[in-house]
């Protein structure tokens, strides 16, 4: 039955843990619908023939009747109620695809005129192939370059904008190994049509074994993107091509190590600690999906949004106990770097608790008359070398 | 006799006329021509769609068309069709007037709109936007073509819109004949105040944005530039605080058209006068809470999600208040099944189906897998532009002989009634299977699995067309060879009808006296 209505339909084929419940509310919604509007339109065929005219005369009356209030009311009683139990079973389904699980594994997404970029936490990069492994929840933590994308896999039923300078994160499960095409959903230019890709699921150990660097062809035949941007040759020659399939970065090094490096230079590490310690700004150590007070009494999660949103306007959600001493990385940081530095916070963070503890105490810090608010690069390395022994195991 | 086509004849005499008559038929021209424009571009859309490669256009001339094509028809036909053009022919004569209340106004708006279109052309033909009608930034900011002209154009436009609306609701409070009550109005009136009530409210906020926008992309102010403070996404949520009540500036006069010819054409009064004219305002107020609704997958809080998920059905209860209403009118009429009514079954047709799938987007999670896809371009062409363009067919047919004093062919009618309505569908109906599959809207290049249901939508697409110049060509034959338009062909109360076809300059040979309701059809017709 599921079958047969989704190729009636035409929908493609479910390939996430969520696609086959949004199908059945999909066909539950779509089979009422369509019957009461065949319903009433053909009540109105019918009426216009039942009661067509037999005299066009002047003088001809017709018996002045009006609506009885308990037939209209009735009627609109149950549209009310049919329709709160469509946006009922639809926004339950909304809030399980966009809220993700707390263990899910994460990959930072780039979206650029005109292709997708993935960093895995390990440390490879691809272009335009996301690969993951199937069976398991995945987390993509997302933003774009320049304009605004929108990351849609019709076979998973999800999809998401991506606006540059926020963060968003959308998740899925992949039910079974395979190759799903990833479109671009939001216009976004010229080659916007050619802003495909492909989510490669792999069994778990196969995914394991490329990311320890054996090619992706050995796992899957990979398919070549739309010829679309070599058309587009009206705008001069430095278009971009598209380039299906890997592109290999530097050796592999993982995100948090980048994350540590990007933090040093930058000038993180002169006010939070990778430790524990509070300082200047507070520690990043478990601060990953933590409560957090802020100064104005507001309790929220710093998930990846907020996190993000301090690094851009520290001044707009100041954290309890804190003095407004931080400078504003607004343009300072490259996407992937602010991916980095998340990544960092995520792994010197204890697992999540389930469920979540509740908010440690928070002291202030003694500020050290004088301290500076920028690092020099030398200190910065003794730094990094001490925090990174205190925070290993 | 003299009427008011003939009591002047000189090109300066309709240039300089305040006759809301002529304003109103200058409108109706200058709408059909930007509707021609406009069914040109989508019909070369659709041509390129033939195949999942280039076809006929580059990909940039593609992007350009489908821009110009959102444009052109939202601003310069949906808009304006109905309102400024039978608005203004019809609200005076329903309610017993010589004019609007702004006569100047009036015509001012039509000069604002013909320079409007004028910067719009200008900017179709010097390097056209690519923005897509929604001029979203970043993307608007930065693009290297020239979207200053047509958001000018757009900014330009919308005083017209502001105008009509103020002409409209002042001509309501003030110029009802003596012992008109507002109950007593024809329900064409209703629909128009809740239309104007949102172009006074709506359109001025369009007019910010756009503005804004402009300084953005001409002049680098970087007001949605995050790398400088900006927020994209303030610019979707103030458009479409404009752009979702707009579709019903769209959509609430053709639902007044429906009322009309549905009454007159069933000889019935109709089953809830009051459900008509209060669910009206119910749209109107609840247009104006649903604007989230475009942007469920844009990066909105899931609790604003839900509300806006909510809000947005409630639209759709109202609407089959009106719906409900219009079948229950026929039951137990004499129903005339004319042209007129051809379409006003066309226009149920969409509208029932077309919001029946609206209900469908609302439930939040089915919209994340249609969002941007061509199901969203399949539900909103039938509902919005369906369901106006049929109602502006319909009206078009309808009060023919009292705008021109000609009968159209009747069979001609008919027959170009069933094009459209087929051409439509076959345009439409296969887009909602593509958006189905997968397809994002604004793609000039699709996978091949997408062809042979686009390949169906193009050949719609041309049954569309033969449709509308078939009407296009037997209504202006008809100036000429149609048979002279009686003073009440349809047998009508409602009072446009109790004034010779065509009406004279004043509207009425006497000042009227209505003693009769406009739907009194219980009562037999008086010769007038």
């Amino acid at each position: 039955m599921n079958d047969f209505l989704r190729r009636l339909l035409y929908l493609p084929e479910q390939a996430s843990t969520i696609a086959r419940d949004v199908d059945t509310l999909h066909y539950f919604v779509i089979g009422i619908t369509m019957v009461g509007a065949a319903g009433v339109f053909a009540a109105a065929l019918w009426w216009s023939i039942r009661y067509r005219a037999r005299s066009f005369d002047a003088r001809s009356i017709t018996p002045r009747v009006q609506a009885g209030l308990a037939v209209e009311g009735g009627l609109l009683a149950f549209l009310v109620v049919l329709f709160i139990v469509f946006w009922v079973i639809g926004f339950g389904q909304y809030l399980r695809m966009r809220i993700p699980p707390r263990d899910a594994m994460v990959i930072y997404v780039t979206g650029k005129q005109w292709m997708w970029k993935f960093a895995y936490p390990e440390g490879k990069q691809t272009i335009s192939t996301l690969v993951v492994p199937a069976n398991r929840d995945v987390q993509l933590v997302m933003t774009s370059r320049d304009v605004i994308h929108s990351f849609y896999v019709p076979a998973f039923r999800v999809k998401q904008d991506v606006l540059p300078g926020r963060y968003y994160t959308m998740w899925f499960r992949a039910t079974r190994p395979g190759t799903y095409r990833i479109f671009c959903a939001e216009y976004c230019g010229l080659s916007h049509s050619a802003m495909w890709g492909d989510v490669v699921a792999l069994e778990a150990d196969a995914y394991q074994r490329w990311l320890e660097g054996e090619p992706l062809e050995n796992f899957v035949q990979l398919q070549p993107g739309p010829p679309m941007a070599r058309v587009a040759t009206d705008l001069g020659p430095d278009l971009p091509d598209y380039p299906p399939g890997i592109a290999e970065a530097s050796p592999p090094r993982s995100m948090a190590d980048w994350g540590r490096e990007v933090a040093a230079l930058k000038g993180c590490l002169a006010c939070h600690t990778l430790d524990g310690q509070p300082h200047i700004g507070p520690t990043w150590r478990n601060l990953w999906y933590r409560e957090t007070t802020l100064a104005d009494g507001r309790v929220l999660i710093a998930d990846e949004a907020y996190l993000t949103r301090s690094m851009m306007d520290p001044m707009l959600e100041l954290v309890q106990g804190y003095a407004p001493v931080m400078p504003t990385y607004q343009g300072l940081l490259e996407p992937a770097e602010v991916g980095a530095i998340l990544e960092l916070i995520r792994t010197i963070s204890e697992p999540l608790p389930t469920p979540a503890r509740p908010p440690e105490p928070l002291v202030r810090p003694p500020l050290a008359p004088g301290s500076p608010d920028r690092v020099d690069p030398a200190r910065a390395l003794d730094f990094i070398r001490e925090t990174s022994e205190r925070v290993a195991p | 006799m003299k009427n008011y086509l003939n009591a002047e004849t000189t090109i300066w005499s309709w240039l300089s006329t305040k006759d809301h008559k002529r304003i109103g038929v200058m409108f109706l021209v200058s709408v059909t021509l930007f509707l021609l424009v406009g069914g040109i571009f989508a019909l070369i859309l659709r041509l390129e769609h033939l195949t999942p490669g280039p076809t006929i256009v580059s990909p940039n001339m593609y992007n350009q068309l489908f821009t110009l094509h959102g444009v052109v028809m939202v601003w310069l036909f949906l808009i304006p069709a109905i309102p400024a053009g039978f608005g203004n022919f019809f609200l005076p004569i329903m309610l017993g007037a010589k004019d609007v209340a702004f006569p100047r106004l009036n015509l001012a708006s039509l000069y604002i709109f013909w320079v409007g279109a004028l910067v719009m052309i200008y900017g179709i033909l010097d390097r056209a936007a690519d923005t897509g009608w929604t001029f979203y930034p970043p993307y608007t900011s930065v693009t290297y073509t020239k979207a200053t002209p047509v958001l000018l154009g757009v900014f330009i436009l919308g005083w017209s819109t502001i105008i009509t609306g103020v002409n409209f609701i002042t001509t309501i409070h003030t110029l009802r004949a003596k012992g008109m009550r507002f109950m007593d109005m024809p329900l064409f009136a209703w629909a128009l105040y809740g239309a104007s009530i949102i172009q006074l409210i709506g359109t001025p906020v369009l007019g910010l944005i756009l503005l804004m926008i402009v300084m953005d992309h001409g002049f680098d102010w970087g007001l949605f530039d995050p790398a400088r403070g900006g927020d994209p996404l303030i610019f979707q949520h103030i458009f479409w605080f404009y752009s979702h009540p707009a579709v019903y500036i769209m959509i609430l006069p053709p639902m007044g058209v429906v009322s009309e010819v549905v009454a007159t054409m069933a000889h019935k009064n109709p089953l809830s006068y009051k459900a008509i004219a209060y669910s009206t305002f119910g749209i109107a107020f609840v247009g104006f809470l649903t604007w989230g609704h475009h942007m469920f997958t844009s990066g909105m809080s899931e609790f604003n999600a839900g509300i806006f998920g909510i809000l947005s059905m409630s639209v759709a209860v109202f609407s089959a208040i009106k719906v409900f209403t219009w079948t229950g009118t026929l039951y137990k009429g004499s129903v005339w099944i004319r042209t007129p009514l051809v379409y006003v079954f066309s226009f149920l047709f969409l509208f029932i189906f077309g919001g029946m799938t609206g209900v469908a987007v609302a439930a939040t999670s089915l919209d994340v897998h249609w969002h941007d896809t061509y199901f969203v371009v399949a539900h909103f062409h039938f509902i919005m532009v369906g369901a106006s363009l049929t109602a502006f067919l319909a009206a078009l047919h309808y009060w023919w002989p009292k705008i021109t004093g000609r009968m159209y062919f009747e069979g001609w009618g008919v027959a170009g009634a069933i094009l459209v309505l087929l051409g439509f569908v076959g345009t439409f109906f296969p887009l909602f299977l593509v958006g189905n599959g997968g397809m994002p809207r604004r793609y000039y290049h699709y996978s091949e699995q997408f062809q042979a249901l686009n390949v169906l939508a193009t050949a719609g697409s041309w049954v569309l067309a033969l449709g509308l110049l078939l009407i296009l060509v037997t209504l202006i034959w008809s100036l000429y060879a149609g048979e002279k338009a009686p003073p009440n062909p349809w047998h009508s109360r409602s009072y446009e009808w109790m004034t010779p076809s065509p009406p004279p300059k004043e509207n009425f040979p006497e000042t009227p006296h209505f003693v009769r309701g406009p739907y009194d059809y219980h009562l037999p017709l008086e010769p007038p």
